[in-house]
């Protein structure tokens, strides 16, 4: 596995907070194609198509 | 009738087959007079065999079909002797602007380099191409029957039997082979009871061909989401004759009659061109497309080519573009079968490398459709989280999908290849069709790919080697230095080249090996390889 799946990033509700409060006030619509820019930003900045493919696998596997 | 273009008539005449009333014998037989059936045709007498093609039409192509011809098909035409009246009356262009709304977010130069004899794309109405492509068929005696239309396909084990209706009635005759070039509804897909898979769309698109004068550049113009045409897309080329075409994208439920008429046209125009924009209507229609192909491209004696074997969206021009690449690569393996050179598994590789070929036109068309109508929600969501960025993120540009055009299939795992052996870099590797590059031949300038002639050729940087015969098939030699000057040394760049290194060309200007240094041994036994003997 090429994917980093343990956690890395520093202060993490401070990420996740930053999330959350980039969607407010945003219709679903609006969520939506925010939602796409981000993860084509974020993949273009990882690039290494395996690690790609292994993060749509994992995003794609439905949680138990 | 066009205001610019007047369809020629083509004759019937009564075949000496059907006057003398017996079941005849043909070496090689094309149903369809189309690009793909007419470029076989000429192929297959420029290598000195004899050819009869039938076509159930009088005349040529009729309205709105294909514009853009890519470099490498005009490469294959120049081949053939046909590519000048084309190119001549065509228009030349390589670059393609993407418009988001009334803002350019994109371009792309097709062709960035100079040193190719052809242009990176032509554009030209189909009825033009068709008969230039008539003219050298006939001028090179091609025998076509026009207003015969193929009734009958019953394949046999070393022969096809055809029963044709023509205008005096029905009469039969034999192919030993015969090319299925009969177009994407192929009247003998059908009689072989042939599946042609894939995926059908249901959007509607709007096909004006329009006279006017117009200062736009001769450049592709792609919009989503126009200012004249709101969230959809239109497409803009420029044509011969002042004639412009110009596709807009219509929703699923748009009505195909309706949307056809003048009075529905005519505003669309005007909302894009301008309100005193000056235009005639030349031809109007709707269509829809699939992308589909056959399983397999060979039938035993039945050999399925173009649009009869596999059909594109418009969207990258890859339609009539890989139909004339079929045909290259299968009038020679046709003719060293024929020979007695070459034993019939030649032909299964006609099928490996341009199912091969197929594929990728069809991933790239699909593609690109899905791009341009995006199917769901989220699916409409990326496309246009991709046009956001695009503007201000280079590395969304890349993701921008109007069509990718037309490029020529390397057959890069054909089993006809000789791997390479010694290192190299550059394109030109095994399965690659040859780069071009310009020359000197006795103090004239000429182009690299006028060198290659018909058959196998041995392009050598350094001493050259002597004219090969292995088994019967001859493989002559070309030399920088001897045979050509490398005017401006973009053929060694272009095949990597050091003193010694030569290449075994095919005759359809595909590499088929290269080695550093010559050595016989090994340039027979690829000649055998390529050869699938
Ligand atoms: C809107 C549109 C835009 C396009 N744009 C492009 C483009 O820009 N670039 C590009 O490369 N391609 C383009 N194409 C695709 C291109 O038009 C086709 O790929 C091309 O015409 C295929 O050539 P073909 O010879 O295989 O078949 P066709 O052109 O369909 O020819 C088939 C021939 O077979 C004959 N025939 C059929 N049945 C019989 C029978 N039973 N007996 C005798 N004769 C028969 C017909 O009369 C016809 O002449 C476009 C198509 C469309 C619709």
């Amino acid at each position: 596995m090429k994917l980093n799946t343990k956690p890395n990033i520093e202060r993490p509700d401070d990420f996740y907070e930053a999330l959350i409060e980039l969607h407010r006030d945003l219709s679903e619509e609006q969520s939506r194609q925010l939602n796409a820019r981000l993860i084509l930003l974020l993949a273009n900045h990882i690039g290494d198509m395996e690690v790609l493919s292994e993060a749509m696998e994992a995003a794609a596997e439905e949680p138990e | 009738m066009l205001k610019t273009y007047g369809y020629p008539e083509f004759a019937f005449h009564q075949s000496v087959d059907q006057k003398s009333g017996a079941v005849r014998r043909h070496p090689v037989v094309i149903v369809g007079g189309g690009p793909v059936g007419l470029s076989a045709a000429i192929d297959l007498a420029v290598q000195g065999l004899p050819v009869l093609l039938l076509d159930q039409d009088k005349t040529v192509s009729i309205g709105s079909r294909a514009v853009c011809y890519a470099k490498r098909a005009l490469e294959i035409w120049d081949r053939l002797g046909c590519a000048g009246p084309m190119v001549d009356k065509g228009v030349i262009w390589k670059t393609g602007k993407v418009f988001r709304r009334d803002r350019e977010i994109y371009r792309f130069d097709l062709l960035p380099e100079d040193g190719h004899k052809m242009p990176a794309f032509i554009n030209l109405q189909q009825y033009y191409l068709e008969e230039f492509l008539v003219r050298r068929a006939e001028a090179l005696g091609v025998e076509i029957r026009w207003r015969e239309k193929v009734t009958g396909v019953e394949p046999a084990d070393d022969h096809v039997r055809l029963t044709i209706e023509t205008p005096r009635g029905p009469y039969a005759l034999e192919a030993d082979w015969l090319i299925a070039a009969d177009g994407a509804r192929s009247f003998t897909r059908q009689e072989l009871g042939l599946e042609f898979k894939g995926q059908v769309f249901n959007d509607r698109f709007l096909i004006a061909d329009v006279v006017m004068k117009a200062d736009f550049p001769p450049e592709r113009w792609f919009w989503f989401d126009p200012p004249f045409h709101p969230k959809q897309s239109t497409l803009l080329h420029m044509q011969a004759d002042n004639v412009w075409r110009i596709d807009f994208k219509l929703g699923p439920d748009a009505d195909p009659e309706e949307e056809k008429k003048p009075e529905r046209v005519t505003p669309r125009l005007r909302a894009m061109l301008g309100e005193d924009a000056e235009f005639d209507l030349e031809w109007v229609s709707v269509y829809t497309f699939q992308c589909r192909r056959l399983d397999k491209f060979r039938h035993g004696r039945v050999l399925f080519a173009g649009d009869a074997a596999h059909q594109v969206s418009p969207f990258g021009a890859r339609g009539a573009n890989s139909g004339v690449q079929d045909t290259d690569n299968l009038v020679w393996k046709l003719k060293a079968v024929i020979e007695g050179k070459a034993p019939e598994a030649l032909l299964d590789s006609y099928d490996t490398e341009r199912v091969h070929a197929a594929r990728e036109n069809l991933l790239n068309s699909t593609r690109s459709t899905d791009f341009i109508t995006p199917k769901s929600q989220t699916s409409r969501a990326f496309r246009d989280a991709v046009l956001d960025l695009a503007e201000k993120h280079p590395f969304a540009r890349r993701l921008v999908n109007s069509g990718r055009l037309s490029l020529p299939a390397t057959y890069a795992n054909s089993p006809l290849n000789t791997p390479d052996e010694d290192e190299f870099a550059g394109a030109m590797a095994p399965g690659c069709p040859c780069a071009d590059a310009p020359v000197e031949v006795e103090g004239k300038a000429g182009w690299l790919l006028n060198m290659l002639g018909n058959g196998f050729t041995l392009l050598c940087f350094g001493a050259a080697p002597r004219r090969l015969e292995v088994d019967g098939v001859t493989v002559e030699p070309l030399a920088a230095g001897r045979d050509f000057a490398d005017s401006e040394e973009l053929a060694a760049k272009r095949y990597d080249s050091r003193p010694g290194t030569i290449y075994l060309i095919r005759p359809d200007q595909h590499v088929a090996g290269r080695w550093r240094n010559c050595d016989e041994a090994k340039v027979r036994a690829a000649v055998n390889r390529a050869l699938a003997r």
